[in-house]
């Protein structure tokens, strides 16, 4: 879609957009130039010099099984962040939408995580969790369960996993309830007349007219458990107990900053490109698919 | 017929009260961890270490909060809390303002190599600051933006999704308006600032308050580019709080640090919450 009436000139349009222009060049492209540069060389030691290896650094990255590792982490990681926060608001936004005069106030009360910083959940998590102080895994030891994400790999995961997807409910919770009251009143009572009760109207009409927003959800939320819980894992685990929970952009923060693998962690963000890259794509034919209907 | 109709599909007696029920726990089930940080930052060190600690408030309020604000553990989190607030308004401001310029050029001109802008910017979606670290971290340091508000503020500033927000809602704009300007003579800048700018306020409110919540919620970035703890923002410094090695953390000033760090996003979310859903569910279409 374009505008059919227009103002004359290029030298203002140019001044206008110059400035995005700019800081898209110098913080974006630039950059992404670099990592995709040096993940062509070795730097040595010193980092004085660094030799030319061509794809070398991603040949020994896919053989790297920490590397591979850290991949089936990160399936792992954000099958389960992506169910455990769509299932929960799904369930709640459908009791909400029953109620609904109370469902603003509900809505009110459900949408304060979503404010919470990943970092500062994993805080809130970590408290409650906490092998010393934590008063779940205090009760969990009353009950005879000897709580310890330090050092068991499961329980580490499952904690990230719970404090990632918390402020996640609410976010979903909001597009589900939003895609519910807008599902015509009139299809829902022409199924009630024909005598469909109400799990089976909600598994054979409002489940399928709710797949372009689960649609929708599903991408942003993997495109989250990829790239936005970094606060969760560095305050909780720190990618522990033995790279348990080591996902992608943990990896390119620890090769890159704590082990100074500079060649390795470029390459390690071209691969991560490809990945937003191949999510954005979906994304947008979400997009085309909603202009059809 | 109707009244049938409609107690078919609404909810009513016992059903009505066990899906309130069902509601209610699944808010007290999501609100635990924030309630369990409140009585935390209440109480006293000794109360939270022999666990298991107490499940309502104490009455250490008033003394907690003010050794986090006024003391802290490495820097008095006041100072921290300034940090926040100038890197969210900054981002936000930042981005607000260099994406109405880039759509209005976009939208109401024609220029060269105006597509091929269009897509570099469109690509900026495909570049999180996450897989981009390492060399735009040497480009900050390169400028010496290093432990600077600059450095926190501009690489996170160039927005592809309110550039596009902005484009979609100038593309409804009617012709007519831009007809009637340009017989009046005005300058393209007159029109935007006179007609442009005034129509657009809902969708900058809306935008401001998910760019602030993007902005405040910052983690990896501060945490890469400020090593002086007098430039740290709230939510990348209660981690450094927490003492290397088997000290005990601190935990009361600890997690009244947490609460702070999160009412000033809640607050804006809560208090904008109309507009708020607005631009979240426009912004992600």
């Amino acid at each position: 879609m374009e505008k059919r009436v227009t103002f004359k000139g290029w030298l203002l349009p140019l001044c206008l957009i110059a400035p995005q222009v700019f800081i898209s060049a110098v913080f974006f492209f630039y950059p992404a130039g670099q990592a995709i540069w040096q993940s062509l060389f070795i730097p040595d030691p010193f980092g004085l010099s660094s030799r030319f290896v061509g794809l070398g650094n991603f040949e020994y990255l896919l053989g790297d099984s920490y590397y591979r590792a850290s991949f089936i982490t990160t399936a792992i990681f954000s099958t389960l962040v992506t169910l455990a926060a769509m299932i929960p608001a799904l369930f709640l936004a459908v009791m909400a939408d029953r109620l609904v005069k109370s469902a603003g106030a509900y809505r009110t009360l459900l949408i304060w995580p979503y404010a919470v910083a990943p970092a500062v959940a994993g805080v809130l998590w970590l408290f409650m969790f906490n092998t010393r102080v934590g008063v779940v895994a205090w009760y969990l030891g009353q009950l005879g369960y000897d709580w310890n994400h330090v050092l068991n790999q499961n329980e580490a995961m499952g904690l990230v996993v719970v404090a990632s997807a918390w402020g996640r409910i609410s976010y979903n919770f909001l597009f589900f309830l939003a895609a519910l009251q807008a599902v015509p009143r009139s299809i829902i009572e022409a199924a009630a007349i024909d005598g469909a009760r109400f799990w089976r109207r909600f598994f054979t009409i409002v489940l399928p007219l709710l797949s372009p927003t689960t649609f929708f959800l599903l991408v942003v939320n993997i495109v989250y458990a990829f790239f936005e819980t970094f606060g969760v894992i560095h305050t909780i685990t720190s990618g522990g107990p033995q790279q348990a929970t080591t996902i992608l952009v943990y990896k390119v923060f620890s090769d890159g900053f704590v082990g100074q693998d500079l060649g390795s962690s470029a390459a390690q963000s071209v691969i991560l490109l490809l990945v937003v890259g191949l999510l954005t794509v979906l994304q947008f034919k979400y997009i085309e698919k909603r202009v059809h209907y | 017929m109707a009244i049938q109709i409609s107690g078919m599909v609404e909810r009513r007696g016992a059903g009505l009260w066990l899906t309130h029920l069902a509601m209610i726990a699944g808010v007290l089930l999501i609100f635990f961890p924030i309630w369990l940080a409140f009585v935390a930052s209440t109480v006293t060190q000794p109360e939270i270490v022999r666990p298991p600690m107490p499940l309502w408030p104490g009455d250490q309020f008033v003394e907690n909060y003010t050794a986090a604000l006024l003391s802290g553990v490495n820097v008095p989190v006041a100072v921290m809390l300034g940090n926040s607030l100038i890197m969210a308004v900054g981002i936000a401001v930042g981005k607000i303002i260099i994406s109405l310029l880039s759509a209005f050029a976009i939208v109401y001109f024609r220029f060269p190599a105006r597509n091929l802008f269009f897509w570099l910017i469109f690509l900026t979606l495909m570049l999180p600051v996450e897989v981009r670290i390492v060399p735009t971290y040497e480009v900050i340091a390169g400028f010496g933006m290093l432990n600077s508000y600059s450095g926190l503020i501009f690489p996170l500033i160039a927005s592809a999704t309110a550039t596009f927000l902005f484009r979609q809602f100038f593309l409804t704009v009617p012709d007519e308006l831009v007809e009637a300007a340009r017989v009046d003579g005005a300058r393209p800048m007159r029109f935007f600032w006179d007609i442009i700018l005034p129509m657009s306020r809902t969708n900058i409110a809306a935008l401001f308050v998910i760019l602030f919540i993007y902005g405040w919620n910052q983690y990896l970035w501060p945490l890469l580019i400020t090593t002086d703890p007098s430039m740290n923002t709230i939510v990348m410094g209660i981690k450094q709080m927490f003492p290397s090695g088997d000290d005990v953390a601190n935990w009361p000033v600890i997690m009244a640090t947490s609460i702070l760090a999160m009412i000033p996003p809640v607050v804006v979310v809560i208090s904008m919450q109309k507009l708020f859903i607005r631009g979240l569910v426009d912004s992600e279409k």
